[in-house]
């Protein structure tokens, strides 16, 4: 346990500002692209090794949202990645728990069952993932499902094509009331970055979503050819500290999507403690949204302990 | 270590727990705690240096006539790396003679195509021994690894080859006009980027037509003697390249030298003009590279963050030790105490340490002289009353260190605004319009660079047109490319390197 990690947060809550003032924030930051893909080329060059390596490595378990989206999800299969998340490595045990399995609404309440008393929290995607080009009262009554199955957290994307059509109150408007019919259950919100197109734009989206009472943000819904990226990660970092700067409030951070191997989950991890520092490097800040992530940072740090690589069958695959 | 486990004994399987020790914390000053990478050195083993460097005259290593040799050593760890020949007036005539020898009977006589498939062996084998060459620059000038790996070193291997490229192209370089070499050169290099500006000079040298005497910084004759091996491993003709190593009286001695037809110089101002006034009167044609002190200016509507990274890119990189660095900051005073702010914030994170760990970011100063001269001109900010800001990060104890330093509340007519500091100090500089920054920007007796960031692209355009600087960079800063024309006005010196503007000095152009 290290001192950042019995700090108490406090939760974020929607603002009352009016939409003016939200966009007018929203927009009040402009993004260089060259400068911001330059920054975060810089982070690749570290150089993490030995004991920096493995807290990194412990902490890419420790954050992950181990994740099934798939139409063919079952019941067998959501029960075999929940016992992955709860003992990743079997011959390990000092290998930790993931943060938590994310799945789709169905499915919550096998993950909850699965995963009882383990510690390791149930997400599911919600309104109409991944496209979220759905009703509001079916995104609604999709958050409210998974809640009541017993999600501790809810992923839910905004309205693009109200993003992009500069309807920015719409955006604002459903991320506030999905947040409110989140209850306890922590919302992460997907700006689906892929889809925005400027760096602007994931800036402002950002925004709104924190004035609306977002506890994540979370880059991508893995669903479109254009996930995560290190540039992407670091402009709503950026605007994670904007936030805290001017309201004292701590919202996490989640790039999910492409991110496979141990070596980018620590130019990730690079990235946040360069950025927001070691506070932010903690479950309740920080996640991995990722299902092949796993077993290469298992591999690596089965490398690390042993001196030898193994292969791919010695690692189960959920 | 004991415990070390045998690769070998490893089984697939095998139970062994993973002891993760708490992370190593850096507490910030002006931000948040970090956490600290575990040391990442960069093995030395692949440099193989001898005790003694002689001079490289006419395709073999020479004793100097002066019988003097001096020490090279690591700025870092103050450890000698090896001692290295003085060549006295006596040498650089032997060098010179060479250099007129292998003009006269094979260089000149060769055609480009023949020239350019040196330069482009040159360029590949210099990728071919990259690492060798970061390690090596890192080692006896004490910049960082990443900056010798990733700028220096393929900078170098760039120039080359970009060079390469003209070598058989001349004729079209410059349409409608009759071109020829100018014959020997005499190139006098800085301590700053010793392999990189080496490049820059002996690249275009030779892809005209030209052979080369080339004497490197006293403090940094390391990489160019290295590259004696890779002319000799592409069998560049004898006397082509000669390398003459000492301090300002071998300098001098060369750029004085009658039988020289080209002078090129990088370094600083003041022998800027002593070089100007050795050559005054003569032929010789010169191009000097001098100092700078240059404007990075900040407007309200700027990309911040990005601005931040390219207010610390612009001073810090290299230690500061940059003729193009962002010496002078200034910010729209409305925004101003924004980007101090997270500019302090930033610089919590710097790496200042072994230039050879793969993860620092601002390394050694090159020499006890210059840290001196850095001690004294913050010392008289401090004098003039400005306020001195330093982050928090810890020095080696040994070597010669600075940390990366803020002053605010600078004015034009402190010292600190005015002179060249050639280290990690920026001086911070508010303004209030686009006019009080332009006049400031100017208010200089330099003119090598300067930065503009802003969102609104014709106030770029209008920057640009403004501002005295032979290089304007817009939203970046300290970017290279050997395409593009680099120079100064005023007392930054005269004649362009690199691209095509970098090709004339070396040719007759009639």
């Amino acid at each position: 346990m290290t001192t950042a990690e019995s700090t108490a947060l406090r939760r974020n809550e929607p603002s009352d500002l009016p939409i003016s003032a939200v966009v007018d924030g929203a927009r009040a930051v402009t993004i260089d692209e060259v400068g911001a893909v330059q920054r975060a080329a810089a982070m690749t060059t570290r150089s993490i090794k030995t004991d920096a390596k493995l807290w990194g490595l412990d902490l890419a378990i420790r954050t992950m949202d181990l994740t099934t989206l798939e139409g063919a999800d079952t019941p067998g299969k959501v029960r075999a990645i929940s016992a992955k998340a709860m003992r990743p490595d079997p011959s390990d045990p000092s290998i930790p728990s993931v943060a938590a399995v994310c799945v789709y609404p169905n499915m919550v309440p096998v993950a909850r069952r699965a995963l009882e008393g383990s510690g390791v929290h149930v997400a599911s995607v919600a309104t109409g993932f991944p496209s979220g080009q759905v009703p509001f009262s079916a995104k609604l009554d999709d958050v409210r499902a998974a809640v009541d199955a017993g999600a501790d957290e809810i992923d839910m994307v905004i309205d693009r094509g109200a993003f992009l059509r500069g309807d920015y109150a719409t955006v604002y408007e459903e991320v506030k009331r999905i947040r409110e019919a989140c209850g306890d259950a922590h919302l992460k919100v997907i700006l689906e970055t892929g889809e925005l197109g400027t760096y602007d734009n994931v800036r402002a989206a950002s925004w709104i979503s924190m004035l609306g009472g977002a506890d994540f943000i979370k880059t991508s819904t893995g669903k479109i050819g254009s996930a995560a990226t290190l540039p992407v990660t670091l402009v709503m970092l950026d605007a994670i500290r904007d936030y805290w700067d001017l309201t004292g409030i701590k919202v996490g951070m989640k790039p999910a999507g492409g991110i496979r191997t141990a070596k980018q989950s620590l130019q990730y991890l690079v990235l946040l403690n360069e950025t927001l520092g070691l506070e932010w490097m903690r479950p309740e800040l920080w996640r991995f949204g990722a299902s092949s992530l796993l077993n290469d940072v298992l591999m690596q740090l089965r490398k690390q302990a042993t001196g030898a690589y193994q292969g791919s069958d010695y690692f189960t695959i959920d | 270590m004991a415990t070390k486990p045998n690769k070998s004994a490893a089984k697939p399987g095998a139970t062994r727990s993973t002891k993760v020790n708490p992370p190593k914390v850096r507490a910030g000053k002006a931000g948040p705690d970090r956490w600290d990478y575990a040391p990442a050195p960069e093995s030395t083993k692949i440099v193989q240096l001898r005790d003694r460097y002689e001079l490289y005259i006419d395709g073999e290593w020479v004793k100097p006539a002066s019988k003097k040799y001096f020490d090279t050593a690591s700025p870092a760890t103050l450890k000698v790396l090896s001692s290295v020949a003085e060549a006295n007036a006596k040498d650089v005539d032997r060098a010179v003679a060479a250099a007129r020898r292998a003009f006269e009977t094979d260089w000149s006589r060769r055609s480009g195509a023949e020239r350019g498939r040196f330069l482009f062996r040159i360029a590949r084998i210099l990728q071919e021994r990259a690492r060798e060459f970061a390690v090596l620059e890192s080692m006896d000038g004490g910049k960082p690894i990443k900056e010798s790996r990733d700028i220096d070193v393929p900078l170098a291997a760039a120039h080359f080859f970009y060079y390469a490229g003209w070598a058989d192209k001349l004729e079209y370089a410059f349409p409608g006009r009759t071109v020829r070499p100018r014959g020997v050169a005499a190139q006098v290099i800085p301590w700053n980027f010793p392999l990189l500006m080496l490049a820059w000079k002996v690249a275009p040298a030779l892809a005209a037509g030209n052979t080369v005497v080339l004497k490197p910084a006293e403090t940094t004759p390391l990489s160019a003697l290295l590259l004696c091996e890779v002319l000799e491993q592409a069998g560049l003709p004898k006397g082509v390249v000669n390398i003459v190593t000492g301090a300002g009286d071998t300098g001098a001695s060369l750029v004085s030298h009658p039988d020289v037809d080209k002078v090129a110089f990088t370094g600083s101002t003041s022998v800027g003009k002593l070089i100007a006034r050795a050559v005054a009167g003569t032929d010789k044609s010169v191009t000097l590279e001098l100092g700078g002190k240059a404007a990075n200016i900040v407007f309200e509507d700027a990309p911040l963050d990005q601005a931040v990274e390219g207010i610390v890119n612009g001073i810090y990189f290299n230690q500061g030790h940059v003729c193009c660095a962002g010496s002078r900051l200034f910010v729209q005073e409305s925004v101003a105490d924004q980007v101090l702010a997270k500019l302090k914030r930033r610089m919590e994170t710097l790496r200042v340490g072994d230039p050879l760990d793969k993860n620092t970011d601002v390394g050694a100063i090159n020499s006890k002289e210059q840290l001196d001269r850095i001690t004294e001109l913050v010392g008289s900010g401090i004098d003039e009353g400005t306020d001195v800001w330093q982050p928090s990060c810890e020095l080696p104890r040994r070597g010669y260190f600075f940390r990366p330093t803020v002053l605010t509340g600078v004015s034009q007519s402190h010292r600190v605004a005015k002179e060249e500091i050639f280290g990690p100090v920026l001086s911070v500089l508010t303004f209030r319009t686009p006019q009080e920054a332009v006049e400031k920007a100017n208010n200089t007796p330099y003119g090598l660079s300067a930065g503009v960031w802003t969102d609104k692209g014709s106030r770029i355009l209008s920057m640009v047109d403004q501002l005295r600087a032979g290089v304007v960079w817009a939203n970046t800063y300290n970017r290279f490319d050997p395409t593009s024309p680099f120079g100064g006005y005023k007392e930054s010196g005269y004649g362009r390197e690199g691209g095509l503007h970098g090709l004339a000095p070396y040719l007759h152009v009639d």
